[in-house]
Parts: structure tokens; sequence; C-alpha cells
């Protein structure tokens, strides 16, 4: 068993690291929301956030893509040292680098095709041919093909949250962060998600990043948890890991699951 | 926030300050490719389209009581035959460019820092970035530069629909002749009240795109911010109508 484990660990270790975050801090208001934060993800792993709601989950995934700036403390996205990027330096790595809004933060005055279309036409030459071929498919991955002239506002909450996978899923981006892909879902197209998480994960090799409180979800994609408590890291493991923690605030996460 | 200067007067002056950063921006980036020509194109038609009833309305209602108001004061004098031009002369000098600028502070002003508002705390503004697409070009640009170029015109509409008002009361009243008004009309017109009143609708139309934008750009979080942010764009683009208003009339005084 500690041999696997040390297995598992070597070919982790082995692996390039794509995020890493040393001593982050960050001071909203007059709140310290991110106390120190120490995080390194992997190439290809998918990496569960787990978190009270206010503890700063949102935050810390938007300073890793350059939308808050930390107050101190380095993040490091594939190689790039984002508090020092230009805005030019910045917008090229956000290419490489996707983000699903908790919210969808899809583009209301928009129907789904231009929305999928809107950093398309203007990262890519392509021809309208090959853009409605990217269209097609990326909506056939998320399962939407049917929606493609329609209006944000005459979606559903799952297929708001589809659609907003969809247009980050378009650009093919190497690392994906996921802000509650699941919450408001009820559990049978939560897991629809997840399994298109996972299928994602599978098919282009994107490193993820998942942040949740969706316990199913986190044991259908995880590789590895991190607990956020009081602005640091409070724990990390595996799902199985951390399902047998003798600690109550961990524990409080996994009770659903039976 | 603790300073010296009371907060109504720091947040004047912060918002001075922004317009100012948007301003420099906004010539930063209207002139560098790539162009968002479409959504220009789009904005400047929404925007005219949107104010088209209004701002007519208006303009009728401006000439028409201007010259209702006109007639028994000007029939003592045995003036009647200068009511035409008197019309034409304020019209396109001053009640027009200014009545026309300020409903559009209040219709389009306010429609831009809403909307703007609203994409902002949505995240519809960061999700823009994320995607590595420059929302300020997108959508900040393409407004300023519609509203620059649309304003005038509406100007321009209001201004002849006025002068039809006028027309109309005259008509009604004293039996004035079509040919005859339009004739003085025009002729009472010199190169410096067109020009110079014509140039500063183009302020107008800018001074408006830029408040909007501003405002609603850099709402804050939460819903309320959104109506805060509709509101505060009114309050500063009419304004800035008037002290633009103000200035070019000092201005064509000593130029002209
Ligand atoms: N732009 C902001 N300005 C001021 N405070 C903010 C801002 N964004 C977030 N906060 C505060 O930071 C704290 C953490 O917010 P965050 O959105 O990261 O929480 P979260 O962990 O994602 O919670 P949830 O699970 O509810 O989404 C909250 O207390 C919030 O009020
Ligand atoms: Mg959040």
């Amino acid at each position: 068993m500690t041999d696997i484990n040390n297995i598992k660990e070597k070919s982790l270790k082995a692996r390039e690291i794509v995020i890493s975050i040393e001593h982050l801090k960050k001071t909203l208001g007059d709140y310290d929301i991110l106390k120190d934060i120490n995080l390194k993800v992997y190439r290809g792993e998918s990496l569960i956030i787990l978190g009270k709601s206010g503890s700063g989950k949102s935050v810390t995934l938007k300073c890793i893509v350059g939308l808050m700036m930390a107050d101190a403390g380095k993040v490091n996205v594939l190689g790039e040292e984002v508090p020092n990027l230009s805005f030019n330096e910045l917008q090229d790595l956000r290419k490489k680098v996707g983000f699903i809004f908790q919210s969808g933060a899809l583009y209301d005055s928009m129907s789904v095709r231009e929305n999928l279309e809107f950093p398309l036409v203007r990262h890519e030459k392509l021809t309208q041919d090959e853009i409605e071929k990217r269209i097609r498919k990326v909506l056939s991955n998320v399962g939407l093909e049917e929606s493609l002239d329609m209006m944000p506002s005459e979606l559903s909450g799952g297929m708001r949250k589809r659609i907003g996978l969809a247009r980050t899923l378009i650009l093919n981006p190497e690392i994906m962060l996921y802000d509650e892909p699941t919450t408001g879902l009820d559990p049978a197209t939560s897991r629809e998600i997840s399994e298109l998480i996972l299928k994602m994960q599978d098919k282009f090799k994107v490193t993820s990043v998942i942040v949740t409180h969706d316990i199913s979800c986190a044991k259908l994609t995880a590789n590895r948890i991190v607990v956020l408590r009081d602005g640091v890291f409070a724990a990390e493991g595996s799902f199985d890991e951390l399902k047998k923690s003798g600690d109550d605030f961990v524990k409080g996460f996994f009770e659903d699951i039976f | 926030m603790n300073s010296i200067l009371p907060i109504f007067l720091t947040k004047f002056l912060l918002t001075v300050y922004g317009l100012y950063n948007f301003t420099v921006r906004y010539f930063r980036e209207v002139f560098k490719p790539p162009y968002e020509f479409k959504e220009t194109i789009k904005q400047f038609f929404e925007i005219g389209n949107k104010s088209l009833g209004l701002v007519g309305v208006t303009g009728f209602i401006i000439g028409f009581v201007l010259a209702l108001q006109a007639i028994p004061m000007l029939t003592k004098f045995g003036a009647l035959s200068l009511i035409p031009s008197m019309i034409s002369v304020s019209i396109i000098r001053e009640i027009g460019p200014v009545i026309t600028g300020l409903i559009c502070a209040g219709k389009i002003g306010s429609g831009i820092g809403a909307e703007l508002g609203s994409m902002k705390v949505s995240e519809q503004i960061d999700a823009m970035e994320v995607s590595a697409t420059n929302p300020f070009k997108f959508l900040v640009v393409t407004r300023i530069t519609a509203t620059t170029l649309m304003i005038p015109l509406l100007i321009i509409y209001a201004d002849t629909i006025a002068l039809i008002g006028g027309f109309m009361a005259l008509t009604i009243l004293n039996g004035q002749s079509l040919q005859l008004y339009f004739t003085t009309v025009f002729s009472a017109l010199t190169f410096a009240d067109v020009i110079p009143a014509t140039i500063k609708t183009f302020f107008f139309g800018f001074a408006i795109g830029l408040v909007g934008c501003n405002q609603g750009y850099n709402a804050t979080r939460g819903t309320e911010s959104v109506g805060i942010a509709a509101n505060v764009s009114v309050i500063y683009s009419s304004l800035l109508v008037i002290i633009i208003d103000m200035i070019a009339v000092q201005l064509t005084i000593i130029l002209f």
C-alpha cells in the first residue's frame, strides 16, 4: 500500500508544475481573506478546492488568472509570474487558462453562437466554416447542439453552466479553473457536469482546478483535494484520505456521503 | 476613508480623475487595430433608434412653444416678421443643442451606465478579460465613438423638427407661408452661428458616452451599484453638457 502511494508521490513530483502559489496574501475591505496560501498544481491532475462559503475560494482562482492581484506572495502560472506581467503578456497567458465563472457570466446581449464566437474570432484567423465547425463541436461536447441560436435568458441554470464551459473549452486551454461548476443544480445535472469535466480532462489532457462544495462532484473528479480554512489550506490529500480525516471541519464536507 | 477633504469632494475628484484616465485610454485604443467596426455601427444605430422619438417630440414642442410665446410679445412691437429669424438663431445656437444634449444625457447616459454596470456586476466584463479579449475596446471605445458621432446627428434632427414646430405655430396662428418662413430662417443664420454650435455637439456626445461608460465599467459589486451607475451617469453627463456649452459660448464670443 505504502509502495503504491510512494510511486504515486514520485510520479507527481516528477510531473511538471503548472501553477505554483507561495505565501499568497489578499486583503479585501477590512478582512484578510487569504492569509498564507501555498499550492502546487501538476500538469494533467484534477485538484479540488473545498471550503466554506465566503472563505475566499473564488478570490484564490481570481488571483491565479490575474483578475485580482495578490497583496503579497508569488503566483506563478505556466512559468509566468502573474503580478509582473504586462497587459499583453497577461492576455497571452489567459489564452491558455480557461476560467468558468460561478455565475456563468454569459454575455446577455449575445446569442449562444455569439457567446462562443466572441473569444474565437478575436484570437484566431479562421474562416466562417472553421468557426462554425468549432462551435458545433464544442456544443456537442457539452450536449447542447440545439441551443445554438438561443439567448442566455432562454437557458436554464444547468444549460448556462454548460454553455459557460463550452465558451471556455472552445479556446482549447491547458488549464481549466472551475468556480463551483455544479452548485445549484439537481443531482442528475450536477453529475452530468462532473462527468463532462472528467471527459474534458481525459480527452484534452487539461489540468483542472475545481472549486466546489459538492462532495459527489469532488468524489468523481478529484485526484487531490485541498481544504481552505481561515485563509490557509488546512488539509490536503486524496478523497479517501480526507474522508477518513479526524478533523471535524474536514469531516463536515463529507457528511452527506454514505 | 480618512481624508481631510469631505467625502463628496473626494468622490468628485476621483470621478474627474477617472474620466481623465478613460479619455486617455480611449484615445490610446481607438486608433489601434483590430477595430470593432461591427459593434460600433450596432451601437451607433441602437443609440440613435432609442432616442429618435423622445428627441423628436421635445424638439417639436420647443419650436412650437418658442413661436407661440413670441407671437403676442412681438406683435406688440409690430415685429412679427422677426419671429422666424429669432427662432432660427436661438434654436440652432443654443436651445436645440443644449436641450437635446440634456435629454441624451438622461436617456443615453443612463442606458450605457446601467448596461455596462450590470455587465460588470454579473462578471461579464471579467469574463471578457479572462478570455484574453479587450473589453475596454469592445464595450467602451465602441460606445464612446457611437455617441460622439450620433448625438450631433440627433441634434441636427431635433433642430430641424424644432424649426418645423415653430413654423406650425406661426402658420396656425398667423397664416405664415412656408417658403417665406424657411427663407427667413436660413438667411438669418451665419457661419458663426452654425459651425461653433455644431462643433460643440461632438463634445456633448463624447462626454455623454464617456461618463456612462466610466460609471458602468467601474461599478462595484452588488445590484444596487447598477442603479447608482445609471444615476450618477445622468448627473455628471448633464453637468458636463452644461459646462461644455458654457465654454463653447465663451470661445465663440472670443473667436468669431
Ligand atoms: N471584489 C471584492 N471586494 C470586496 N470584498 C470581496 C470582493 N470579492 C470577494 N470579497 C469578499 O471576500 C470573501 C471571499 O469571497 P469569495 O467569493 O472568494 O468566497 P467563496 O469562497 O468563493 O464563497 P462561495 O462559496 O460563496 O462562492 C467574502 O467575504 C467576500 O465578501
Ligand atoms: Mg465563490
